[in-house]
């Protein structure tokens, strides 16, 4: 089934110092920082996004995930998602247009994950987006880790299969690859509603709610050293990598920001395509499926989270 | 003064033989790693996953913001700190209290 869903939009993440937190996604990571809102919000921007932003960063004494949003391709898909749900029983509440800048209406949607997604149909288009008429390959020359997009969300939860349920029934996601455990129950899902190979992972931990990573693309294996350099240099902590995932086969490093949110650049992975069947990882080869090179679970890895 | 010059102080891990030296510019946990020990769990180094959860017993320090889904206002009260967000100011001694819990998806 096709997806009425576009993309990954948005992710909105807590964290304890704007000041720490700006310095990281702005001048570490690159992106571009978008504004600040008057209730302390952070906008910010890939430079090779069309929309006016893609992360938002919210100030508290909390950690961790608040949104992650998805758009959509039409107000009429839309709509026909809200009636799945709804016959489902699925919490759902509406979010009004202009809670965020730039954002129309969004369909708020309490997932058995413990997690809130939006959906929504209408963002503004970035003033300093893509170029569209005789397109140079950027605007200004990417800064920082020269981040292109944001990608997709890892996150962690109970019943996975209940979430992932909901994407497939609800909006057309697949499953591209899936982790199972010794008795063949998933530990792990991948699900795409485009042609990349995730855009958005549920890992299967007895927790409600959490955040496993925020996952950023770039260009290609080189840019994945860059960023590894300058993490070096600024002193952020590394996770793990640079390395590679079997599942998806993206080349990899995973790194925390200030307030301890792991976040994840990569490259590659394969083109996913709806009827392509699905790739399964026993449990006898999953540490492979994680990390390809060192086949090996790395403890911090799924034991850390925010 | 260069960093390497700045003053040492001792951590000691009660109920264990592990000791280590941290500046003052340092955490707890960055000392920990940068002198190849082991003993408090490290995760995130800032103050988010609560694994490196210790509680303070003896000696002075000045801490950072940590989440409060993982370590509330009490705890903080009495002792209980984020080795990721507590920089010494003098010898410390302390215990370790965080655990890494790994999620099935781990398994
Ligand atoms: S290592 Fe995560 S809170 Fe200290
Ligand atoms: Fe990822």
């Amino acid at each position: 089934m096709q997806s009425s869903v576009l993309r990954p939009g948005f992710v909105q993440v807590r964290v304890l110092d704007m000041e720490k937190a700006i310095a990281h996604y702005r001048d570490i990571m690159g992106l571009d920082l978008v504004g600040i809102e008057s209730d302390g919000r952070a906008y910010l921007r890939a430079y090779d996004e069309f929309d006016r932003h893609s992360v938002v960063l919210r100030e508290t004494d909390t950690t961790g995930l608040d949104i992650m949003a998805f758009k959509m391709v039409s107000p009429e898909a839309l709509l026909a998602a809200r009636k799945a749900l709804e016959a489902r029983d699925v919490k759902c509440e509406v979010v009004e247009a202009g809670e965020q800048p730039g954002v129309g209406e969004r369909l708020r949607v309490y997932m058995p994950t413990g997690h809130v997604f939006d959906f929504y149909t209408q963002m503004d288009l970035s003033d300093i987006g893509p170029m569209t008429e005789n397109p140079e390959i950027w605007r200004e020359e990417p800064r920082g880790m020269r981040i292109v997009r944001f990608d997709h969300c890892a996150l962690l939860g109970e019943d996975i299969d209940a979430s992932a349920k909901l994407l497939i029934e609800c909006f057309g996601f697949s499953i591209a690859e899936r982790g199972l455990d010794p008795d063949g129950n998933n530990m792990a899902i991948f699900l795409s509603c485009s042609n990349k190979a995730h855009d958005v992972a549920f890992l299967k931990a007895p927790l409600e709610g959490k955040l496993h990573h925020v996952s950023f693309l770039l260009e290609s294996w080189h840019d994945i050293g860059n960023a590894a350099d300058l993490m070096a240099r600024r002193d952020v902590k590394i996770d793990i990598g640079p390395t590679r995932h079997g599942i998806t086969r993206g080349q990899t490093i995973y790194f925390f920001d200030p307030s301890g949110n792991r976040n994840e650049t990569f490259a590659g992975g394969y083109s996913f395509y709806p009827d392509n069947p699905e790739r399964v990882w026993t449990a006898d080869q999953y540490p492979k499926g994680l990390f390809y090179y060192e086949r090996e679970v790395v403890e911090s890895f799924v034991s850390v989270f925010t | 003064m260069s960093s390497v010059d700045k003053p040492k102080y001792q951590i000691n891990i009660l109920k264990t033989d592990i000791e280590f030296g941290c500046r003052e510019d340092q955490s707890i946990l960055h000392g920990m790693g940068q002198a190849g020990r082991k003993g408090i769990p490290s995760g995130c180094h800032g103050g988010g996953c609560g694994v490196c959860k210790i509680k303070i017993t003896a000696g002075t320090y000045v801490s950072g913001k940590m989440n409060r889904d993982v370590i509330t206002e009490e705890e903080e009260a009495s002792g209980y700190k984020l080795a990721c967000k507590v920089e010494p100011r003098s010898d410390i001694a302390l215990e370790v209290i965080g655990k890494m819990r790994r999620s099935y998806f781990g398994a």
